[in-house]
Parts: structure tokens; sequence; C-alpha cells
């Protein structure tokens, strides 16, 4: 039972304050959690316009001058711009052609797999490397690919060949990267496949079966059509992310001698702006970063709802 | 009902059987390689011996890790880290998604949007930095907690979970005259022990396996939680080297590095391992719970 002291907008507001205020008591932490730690650090951005002290605090965002857009004509001035940015669009790109359709295809296979207790074994091997740190995969990979001792270097020296120094050698970074990227991500990724197939009406199978369909026609013509709609809305946030590149990855992964490949914007902004304390013209770079993230997800579901209806919104 | 397999049908089984097991082969292969070469006998790993199973038996890494007190002092800073802020992130995470899920709360609409809003617009990197920095938890493992107390997404997956307990419920309870603070805490907490878990188990994997936020904001190394010491070691010369200075001459000699990397690899890894049963239950549920309604 409301008690309304007036019919104003404002009294309807304290009331509705009044009716719910534990749970505006419940909500206030995480909220003013969010106010500063997601929210203030959005203000943030204007430090990308300008010229931030090196030992500045957070504050000094308050007193710095204001030197336009000088920090990001001096990022497209770099020499490194071009590079950055072909490394972090490259990377991206061969990293979603190679290892987008691998769950797909996992999943449809292991659909096939008609004993329960070895597809769900296989399952769960399969995500295992998802759940191991990132630092104890590249730490493995690394490991492998060590020139005196490890072990893909000494399979090598028994066939004869001379062993090679992967990790600092800039035309294998992307190989590694890729391919390390899918092991540890395939059987995670599958899950979601895998859910979307266990949803399909087992009479289309049966109904084809009468038809006469082996199982391969199954495949092609019901399990993998009836997916479709998933894979999309999956591609459609693999492209919007494209410049969004694994930072923690490539940072554990690269080395001075791998840079001209393996720099990305993302690890750029971290030598530049933590390292190195830029503030100002890393949160330029940062930014620019965001802005064309921003813009292809939303090219890209343009290009999505115009080619197929299906879309994110 | 048995259906008759034609020819066929039953190559494309043999094919998919043979394809899966390879697959599940290359997914673990990794693992045993590191796990054998850990316990192989020194003499055998460094000669290069060991390609799946261990050849002889030795702990002798292990005992080398294990005697290092950076390692123990690590451990220490993880179960800190993971206990305390998986502890403050599903109690933030559950305060923010309950209010949301109650269809007659006023302002659910708009914290619903500041929150999911963040999901898409990010300060970027350097802000959030000084943001901690001014905060004061430059230095304080705790700037590995305060600052990560909300993961959007698992928010959105919580509050989902609150939308799918019966709302006669709760009406029964407001009609016994229960506050929202008695609905939440008798009524919607006790029957959460699902997501309950599916919280605890995302933010404390990503807790124990956190490293970039103490490379960010810990400068001092003895603060460094396991992942940072293991990063060390394994991709940094001198600390390497520093492992394997506990070393007596004589037997221990043969010890390889390789082998006491492994070992720590191991170590690092045990817990996620241990709770790989639980893993298996609660996370398939929580990614389909998010992926299918969110």
């Amino acid at each position: 039972m409301k008690h309304r002291t007036g019919t104003g907008k404002k009294s309807r507001f304290w009331s509705l304050c009044k009716r719910d205020w534990m749970l505006l008591a419940i909500i206030a932490l995480p909220v003013i959690y969010y106010i500063i730690y997601k929210y203030i650090p959005m203000i943030g951005v204007l430090m990308a316009f300008q010229n931030v002290p090196r030992r500045g605090s957070f504050f000094s965002i308050f007193t710095n001058p204001w030197i336009g857009l000088e920090n990001f004509t001096r990022f497209f001035n770099s020499p490194f711009f071009f590079r950055l940015i072909r490394n972090t669009f490259l990377l991206s790109l061969y990293s979603i052609l190679w290892s987008f359709p691998i769950p797909i295809i996992f999943a449809l296979m292991l659909n096939e797999v008609r004993v329960k207790k070895y597809q769900r074994t296989v399952q769960t091997i399969s995500y295992m490397p998802y759940f191991i740190s990132i630092v104890v995969a590249v730490g493995i990979v690394v490991n492998f690919l060590n020139p005196q001792d490890g072990i893909i270097n000494q399979v090598l020296l028994r066939l004869g060949l001379d062993s090679i120094n992967f990790i600092q050698d800039p035309r294998y970074f992307r190989t590694i990267y890729i391919t390390s990227g899918i092991w540890q991500t395939y059987g995670y990724s599958a899950i979601l496949y895998i859910a979307a197939i266990s949803c399909i009406d087992q009479q289309l199978y049966e109904a084809a079966r009468i038809d006469g369909a082996s199982r391969l026609q199954q495949v092609r013509h019901i399990t993998f059509p009836s997916i479709i709609p998933t894979i999309i809305i999956l591609l459609i946030l693999s492209l919007g992310n494209l410049l969004n590149v694994g930072f923690e990855k490539v940072l554990l992964l690269y080395s001075p001698s791998t840079y001209s490949v393996a720099d990305v914007i993302s690890t750029y902004v971290y030598r530049v702006g933590i390292v190195d304390t830029d503030f100002g013209f890393g949160t330029a770079v940062g930014m620019f970063n965001s802005i064309v993230n921003f813009a292809f997800i939303i090219i890209f579901n343009k290009i999505a709802r115009s080619v197929s209806g299906i879309s994110l919104w | 009902m048995k259906i008759k397999q034609n020819s066929s049908d039953r190559i494309f089984s043999l094919f998919i059987y043979i394809s899966i097991t390879i697959v599940a082969l290359i997914s673990l292969y990794p693992f045993i390689y590191v796990f054998s070469m850990s316990i192989s006998d020194p003499r055998s790993a460094a000669s290069g011996q060991v390609f799946f199973f261990p050849v002889g038996l030795s702990g002798m890494a292990y005992e080398r890790v294990f005697m290092n007190s950076n390692i123990w002092r690590s451990f220490y800073n993880s179960f800190w880290i993971t206990g305390i802020g998986t502890t403050f992130m599903i109690a933030f995470t559950v305060m923010a998604a309950y209010p949301l899920s109650r269809p007659k709360f006023f302002a659910r609409k708009f914290f619903t949007a500041m929150f999911v809003f963040t999901m898409f617009f990010w300060g970027g990197l350097i802000p959030f930095f000084q943001v901690v920095k001014s905060t004061q938890l430059y230095g304080s493992r705790w700037a590995l907690v305060l600052p990560y107390l909300v993961e959007t997404w698992n928010l959105i997956i919580c509050r989902t979970f609150f939308q799918s307990l019966p709302e006669s419920l709760f009406e029964s309870g407001k009609i016994d005259g229960a506050s929202d603070f008695k609905l939440m805490t008798k009524i919607a907490l006790p029957l959460s022990k699902q997501i309950l878990a599916v919280l605890a188990l995302y933010y404390g994997i990503s807790n124990w396996n956190g490293w970039f936020a103490a490379i960010l904001f810990l400068p001092d190394s003895k603060m460094h939680p396991l992942q940072v010491f293991l990063k060390r070691v394994l991709t940094e010369a001198q600390s390497a080297d520093a492992m394997m200075s506990y070393a007596n001459i004589g037997t221990s000699g043969m010890l390889s590095l390789m082998q006491v990397k492994y070992a720590i690899i191991i170590v690092a890894s045990v817990p996620i391992i241990a709770l790989y049963p639980f893993v298996q239950k609660y996370f398939e549920k929580g990614v389909m719970i998010g992926s299918l309604k969110g």
C-alpha cells in the first residue's frame, strides 16, 4: 500500500525508493564498485588529449595541459603505426580463419560418436587445456620448442635436421600462436555447438533414416544446417573482436626479436603507457583500438543482418 | 531401436572413431609428456629418452621445487588471492544480480543498462591503471581483488538464474511479511547452490590463473602469486639459474633445468586438475545458462 503525500513525479520516485529501499541497499555496493572501477576510468580517456606527466596521479586529469590530437598524430606518424595495425589485424584474422572452423568440425564429429561414455570422455579431455593458466600453456609451448632440450627439436635432431630456435624467429610466431590457441580453446568453444546440436529434433533423423540417408548425409543435411544460426552469431562476435587480439598471450610469447610480427596494438599500449609511463600517448593509442573495434562490430553486424537475417540485435 | 548399418556408414563410423581418438591424444599428449618428464630418472630425461612414458622414476625434480622457499610464498599468495578474491567476487556479483532479478524493482532497467553498458565500453588499460593507483591499492594484494569484483558476464548468468526461481515462492514469502533482504537470504540463496558453484568455479579459476594484474600492480616479488613465479622461472634465465643453484654437486648435478620446470608446471596445475571432477558437473551448465539465455 503506497502512502502518497503528493502526486508529483518527484514524490512518486521517493515513495518507490522507500518501497524498494532494501534492494537499493543491497545493490549499492556493487554500484559503487562499477562507478569507481568501470565508469571513472572512462573519464580517464580524456588523458588521450592531454600532456600527462609521467608521475601523475589520476587526479592530474583536472590540471594537465590540453594538446588536442597531438597524441594521435604522433601515433599515426610513428614508424610502428603500420606494423602494429598489420600485426594486430593479421594475427586476429588468421586466428579466426584457422580456429573458428575446428570446434564446429569437432562438435559435428563428436556428435557421431555413438558410445556415450566415450563421447563424454573425449569431450572432457578436449576442454582440459582450457583450464590451465596461460602462463602454464605458454610455458609448455616455449619449453617444447626450446632449441636445446625441447622435445620438438629433439625429434628434429633424431631425424638428422638442425634444431630451430622457434620462439625467437619471427617466421614461426603466428603459427605457434594460432596452433597453441587452437589446442587450448577448441574443446571449450565446441561446447556451445554441442549444446546446440543436442537441441535438434530427433525425429528429423528418424525420418532421414527411413528415407535411407547415410550417416554422412544426415550430418550434411540435418546436423550442420541446424547449427548455422549459432555459427553465424559466433562468427559475428569473433569478427567484431577482430582487433582485440589475445593480449596476455602475445605478451608472454613475444620478444624484441619477434616484435616485427608479434607486436600488436595492445602490447604496444602496455609498453608505451605502463612500462614507459607515457600515459597520455598510451591512452590515445588504446582509445584508437577501442574505436576501431567498435566500428568492426557494427559493420559486421550490418553485413550479417543483410546477408542472412541473423544479427546480434 | 537397432538400425542396421550399411558399409558406407561403417566406414564413416570408423573414420569418426579414429579421428576423435587422435584428437583426444593430441589434447592429452602435452600433459602426459610434461608429467612423465618430471618424474623420470634424470639421466634418461637429460639424454632425450623420454617421449611418452617416464623412463625410470625419480622425485628429484619435485624435491628441488619444494626446497625453494619462493614457491611456498607464492603458493600462499595465490591461496590468499583466490580465497579472498573469489569470496568477495561472488558476494558482489550476487548483490548486484539479485535486485536485478526482481521484476518489481523500480530501478531494474536503469541498473541493468548501467552494468551491461560496461561490456561494450572500457576506459582502457591506462585509465584503469591510474584509477587503481589513485585508490591507493598499488603494491597491495587487494589490487588483485577490488578492481575486479564483478565480471558483468557472470552477473548476467547469475541474474538469469535468480529469475528462474519460481515467483510463487517469493510471493508466499511476501505474504508472510518477509522483507526483501529476508527473501534473498532465506529463500533465494538456499536454492542457489548451483549458481554459486558456477560462480565459484569461474572466479576461482580466473583468480588462481591470473598473472597480469600482479605484474601491473605488485612491484614486490614477495607478493607475487604462483603464476608470476612460474612465468619468471619458465621464461627468464636468471630466475631459472636461481632455481638450479640450490643444487649440490654430485648426483643432483644431473638434474636438468627442463625437468624442474616441468615439475613446477605440474605443481602449479594440481589445484585445477583436482577440481576437474567438479568442473565437469557445473561448468557446462554455466556455459549453457549463460549463452542460451544471455
